[in-house]
């Protein structure tokens, strides 16, 4: 029998396997992206870049609440120069071995999102992920573009205009109906749509002293206790567009990244597994998947890709 | 076993180490290794990380340097400090005579260390440096664990007039087969990192990097792709001189860890 071939292509882009590192999650430095890619990624993202920089939060920032994590960092970056440094050194690191460099975005406003795209695609990342979806910052920037179809359009048109590197927008999960946002998303240019990013946001008290842990009070919950949404989110928004979909949620092992596959992903993001595995982690899942492939007789990625779907 | 979430511990004994440092006992106890640190937290204030000074009682020794250490010197005995932790990879202590550099607060992690290192019956031999003589902590805890301790001042108002790094290789002269152990400012442990590969001396270092989640996770305490929450604090000279990149193991290195102030 034939060895599983792992390898996806997203956006045209090959992927060999469909293993994203998720955005947040160790993409501080260009030697950490590497590391990540020596770790068995197919493809990494780089932490979210705004226009200026940010210290983000106190602390504590992130924790570990028992079923996941809960965090609210801040969205803590150097800017979008210091950040297309940062990218460019990624790029030449990652060219070597193979792996797509995604550069993650953020801004306070809808022309702001087109500029840090103009100033990071300089560094010309493979992909830019558009976060329209970070729950931690809402006192500041107010609600969410990913809470509105609107919104979330017009920052993807914004984007669209300003670079013409394939775009993927991070839809999050706290919306009534993300398939709406999604289909508005692709309807103004996105090439691909990532789903989801943190759910909630959330709360951990520390009932000794009777006050929320995090600085922030709230934070965004992750890990394997947000999966069985991460996963009907990723059904519906596959269901609903014809762009490629990342699906990113509590996977932490190989049937869980074929689970996300079936709900309709081409590709897999890993974030909070980070934590309870190490980077190694990579390399782990994609054993695990080409394990679970082949002893269920698949072949190619794509034969599973949105199973769920038929009834 | 790690607290995962921060848990309220009271405060049984403070202890003046200097003007500005100050070694809190708290009542309850963790299973940690020497060099593996913890993150404090004071509700509404800050989190930040400490080197374990002992893991039963829980000990940490706080260096004055900012708002979170103001507010933790304003605590007194029966306050509450909340810990979760322990972290990080620690030192592995080795079966030969050891030579512990502590540079000022870096200290800290080699008391756990030196008292471990008693306990195995490991000959211990300490070089502390300061800029003064009331600068110099821990000293008596060295002492009491039955090490030479071997102090270095920058104004020489005690032992040696210098640096801790001087003393340090005239201590590794006279044991050369020993293992050198250093937490303290990254200059001195670059100085001693060559020092070790020069000699051949096996060494292991204890960093310092702001750190945020400590959960390995958040990338704030990147250091060449390394992560001084979970692959250190404890790192080999290799690591410390940043040559494990040209290495093929690049981060397959067995890393050995501990952590620390703001």
């Amino acid at each position: 029998m034939t060895t599983p071939d792992l390898s996806v292509s997203l956006c045209g882009i090959s992927l060999r396997n469909p293993l994203v590192l998720a955005s947040g999650i160790l993409g501080t430095s260009a030697e950490l992206l590497e590391r990540v890619a020596r770790c068995g990624a197919g493809a990494v993202t780089s932490k979210s870049c705004g226009p200026t920089p940010r210290a983000g939060h106190p602390n504590p920032t992130v924790l570990a609440w028992g079923h996941g994590l809960i965090n609210a960092v801040g969205l803590s970056n150097p800017g979008a120069d210091e950040e297309a440094r940062i990218l460019r050194d990624a790029k030449a690191r990652l060219a070597p071995l193979g792996v797509p460099l995604i550069a993650s975005i953020f801004a306070e406003t809808v022309a702001g999102f087109g500029e840090v795209a103009r100033r990071v695609a300089e560094a010309a990342p493979d992909f830019i992920e558009v976060n329209i979806s970070c729950p931690n910052v809402e006192a500041e920037f107010g609600r969410p573009f990913a809470a509105d179809a609107r919104d979330a359009a017009a920052v993807t048109a914004a984007v669209r205009r300003a670079v013409s590197l394939p775009i993927i927008v991070k839809l999050s999960p706290n919306v009534p109906d993300i398939a709406a946002i999604a289909r508005a998303v692709e309807a103004e240019g996105a090439d691909a749509v990532s789903a989801i990013n943190t759910l909630g946001p959330g709360m951990v008290i520390d009932t000794d002293s009777g006050k929320p842990i995090l600085a922030n009070r709230t934070g965004g919950v992750s890990g394997p206790a947000i999966r069985p949404i991460a996963v009907r989110c990723v059904y519906d928004v596959s269901r609903a567009v014809r762009v490629p979909v990342i699906g990113i949620g509590g996977v932490a092992c190989g049937r869980d990244a074929a689970e996300m596959i079936m709900a309709g992903a081409t590709a897999v993001g890993i974030g909070t597994a980070v934590y309870d595995r190490g980077p190694e982690v990579f390399a782990a899942i994609g054993e695990e998947l080409r394990a679970f492939m082949a002893s269920h007789g698949y072949t190619a990625v794509s034969q599973m890709r949105g199973l769920a779907h038929d009834d | 076993m790690t607290i995962d979430l921060p848990t309220a511990f009271r405060i049984r004994h403070l202890r003046d180490e200097s003007p500005t440092v100050r070694t809190f006992i708290l009542d309850g106890a963790l299973h940690a290794e020497p060099g593996q640190f913890i993150m404090a937290w004071i509700p509404r204030v800050n989190e930040k990380p400490f080197s374990l000074v002992d893991d039963a009682p829980i000990t940490l020794t706080i260096a004055r340097v900012g708002p979170f250490t103001e507010a933790a010197h304003r605590l007194r005995e029966g306050d509450r400090l909340w810990v979760r932790g322990p972290y990080g990879r620690g030192f592995a202590p080795l079966p030969r005579p050891a030579v512990l550099v502590g540079g000022g607060y870096g200290a800290a992690p080699l008391a756990f260390l030196a008292r471990r290192l008693r306990a195995q019956g490991v000959e211990v031999s300490v070089a502390l440096g300061a800029r003064s003589a009331r600068d110099l902590v821990l000293v008596e805890r060295f002492q009491a664990a039955g090490c030479s301790v071997h102090p270095a001042t920058e104004d020489g108002s005690l032992g040696h007039r210098g640096l801790a790094t001087e003393v340090a290789e005239r201590l590794l002269d006279e044991r050369p087969d020993a293992a050198l152990y250093a937490c303290g400012p990254e200059a001195m442990l670059e100085r001693l990192a060559r020092l070790c590969r020069a000699r051949g001396t096996p060494g292991q270092f204890s960093m310092e990097r702001l750190m945020k989640c400590g959960l390995g996770v958040c990338g704030s305490c990147d250091r060449g792709g390394l992560l001084v929450c979970r692959d250190g604090p404890v790192f080999s000279a290799e690591q410390v001189l940043g040559a494990w990149h040209t290495s093929p193991q690049a981060f397959g290195l067995p890393l050995s860890a501990g952590g620390e102030g703001e």
